[in-house]
């Protein structure tokens, strides 16, 4: 592909990934999100940070199994798009939820350990925001931010086990993200181990 | 095999340079409109936003409250809200998806059955078991153990009239709740979330007292689907899934009956179920609530605030270990 067309599908993937904010935001102005607003937006913003955790997850094992490397550009966009609504997630719940009460909030964490771990999860993802620059990459350099960047997969399980813990019974959908999960993490220790054995692991910096 | 050479294509064929360009950038602009239209539908399809409920059918000659119910002077939850957030697993576990996927919900013909420990065991026709009592308007709270709260105005008849009908006997202690199982019309129920049929509670004392009541209706007309229709069982100072819907069978017993959630969860959800903010479901706090149609949270009431009616039938015993 030529590179002004995968920046094209680059640009299609970044105004895609505001589609659901824009339409969260115009069914509140509207006043249409059903009869409990907060949760209908906490609920939107958390499944969506999880679905892009899992889309950034995906596009290393897809780029390798396709040998389509202009993928591996995407994989920054979709990572800051999870942060981003991981980020509206949190607010959600300690601005509208909390009201900013921090005491408040930091009893509920005591008190509801899903809530910890969703926090967890949230502050992991912090780190890899703030290193998602070329610049940073460069000063990290490739083998240190690697390993720094393998942290999104406890970010992604802890967000699947913050998610299975709050429903009562209904656990199909957070099942169905472990698996995903896990799969996409057994492949990448499946490819780790086949490539350490047969040839030096190089890294693609994104653009 | 004839293979055809391919006619020279001559220089003024050749599409122009701009005309080139500005068909890719068409095409462009329709693949970002036609994605960006798709990922707003699938967002659609996914989230479904809640829909009007329409009115339902007026009930006849509601009266008022036939036992002093301390009238709350706390705003009634909209029609809407009560209509189109709703836990009833048999149709969805999705409470927005319950209106649309109970919609034509056929509630007729039914019938409740009066079995068990009993004198006169008895299966009513809907419309014999709305004469059994006038049918008369309760506002209550109701306390979700989600953490969230409506007041609801009721229409329905004490559980004990029903039950005096019948004429329990000596050895009754418990009363047996069993809620419509039929996959075709509940369509849920073909999944495995929960163990089906839903099956309830109560200790005799608790069916008998005044507060507990059948509801037929809700703002004065006929109970919607959403809501458990055509009839459920309302326990105001219990967390809301005591409160069982469409109920086709009510079976008095010697010892205590299996209820759905404890069987679920039994750490969790215990037979009594009793709001009380000092007793946190292992997960969550119970201590605050939100009440739907408000953005802060507002304290629990002990008894969802009914302590004054029905804290004596729990008189000596440990709340804490009977929750």
């Amino acid at each position: 592909m030529k590179p002004e067309d995968a920046r094209f599908v680059k640009a299609i993937i970044f105004v895609n990934s505001l589609v659901p904010i824009a339409l969260l935001a115009w069914d509140a102005a509207r006043n249409n999100l059903g009869a409990n607003p907060l949760e209908y937006v906490t609920r939107t913003t958390g499944m969506l940070t999880l679905i892009f955790l899992v889309l950034s997850l995906i596009v290393t094992p897809l780029r390798k199994m396709t040998g389509w490397n202009w993928l591996g550009m995407n994989r920054r966009v979709l990572g800051l798009y999870a942060f981003f609504y991981g980020a509206l997630h949190f607010l959600t719940y300690i601005w509208f939820d909390r009201l900013f009460n921090l005491r408040s909030a930091a009893g509920d964490v005591v008190q509801r350990p899903f809530i910890a771990i969703g926090f967890a999860s949230f502050l992991i993802m912090i780190p890899l925001a703030v290193t998602s620059t070329n610049k940073m990459v460069k000063r990290l350099g490739g083998k240190r931010w690697n390993r720094l960047h393998k942290t999104v997969y406890a970010a992604a399980i802890l967000g699947a086990t913050h998610y299975w813990m709050l429903v009562k019974s209904d656990i199909r959908l957070p099942v169905t993200f472990a698996l995903v999960l896990a799969l996409l993490l057994g492949y990448r220790i499946f490819a780790a181990n086949r490539t350490t054995k047969t040839e030096p692991r190089q890294m693609i910096l994104p653009r | 095999m004839l293979i055809k050479k391919p006619e020279q294509i001559r220089s003024h064929e050749i599409t122009d340079k701009k005309i080139y360009l500005n068909r890719r950038n068409f095409m462009r602009g329709a693949a970002l409109l036609a994605t960006t239209v798709a990922t707003g539908a699938l967002y659609r399809g996914l989230n479904e936003p809640p829909q009007p409920t329409p009115r339902g059918e007026k009930l006849g000659n509601v009266q008022p409250p036939t036992v002093a119910v301390r009238s709350t002077n706390e705003k009634l939850t909209s029609f809407q809200d009560i209509t189109s957030y709703n836990n009833f697993y048999e149709f969805s576990t999705d409470k927005g998806a319950v209106a649309r996927k109970s919609k034509g919900f056929v509630t007729r013909p039914w019938t409740v059955t009066v079995e068990g420990l009993v004198n006169r065991p008895r299966t009513y026709d809907l419309d014999d078991l709305l004469k059994i009592a006038p049918v008369e308007e309760r506002i209550y709270r109701l306390r979700c153990v989600e953490g969230w709260s409506m007041v609801i105005p009721w229409a329905g008849f004490p559980l004990k009239a029903l039950l005096e009908q019948a004429e329990p006997q000596g050895a009754a202690q418990y009363v047996a709740f069993e809620t419509l199982f039929d996959p075709k019309r509940m369509p849920n129920q073909t999944s495995g979330v929960l163990d089906w049929p839903y099956v309830e509670g109560l200790r005799l004392d608790e069916a008998l007292h005044p507060l507990t009541i059948l509801a037929t209706g809700l703002y004065g007309e006929a109970l919607p689907p959403q809501d458990g229709a055509p009839v459920r069982l309302v326990v105001p100072w219990k967390y809301g899934f005591k409160s069982i819907k469409s109920v086709v069978n009510i079976r008095l017993v010697a010892k205590l009956p299996p209820t759905t959630w404890n069987i679920q969860a039994p750490g969790e959800y215990g037979f009594y179920s009793n709001v009380n903010p000092q007793v946190p479901h292992p997960r969550w706090s119970q201590a605050r609530e939100r009440r739907i149609g408000e953005y802060g949270m507002r304290d629990t009431l002990l008894f969802n605030g009914y302590a004054e009616e029905v804290a004596s039938l729990y008189a000596g015993m440990d709340l804490k270990v009977n929750f």
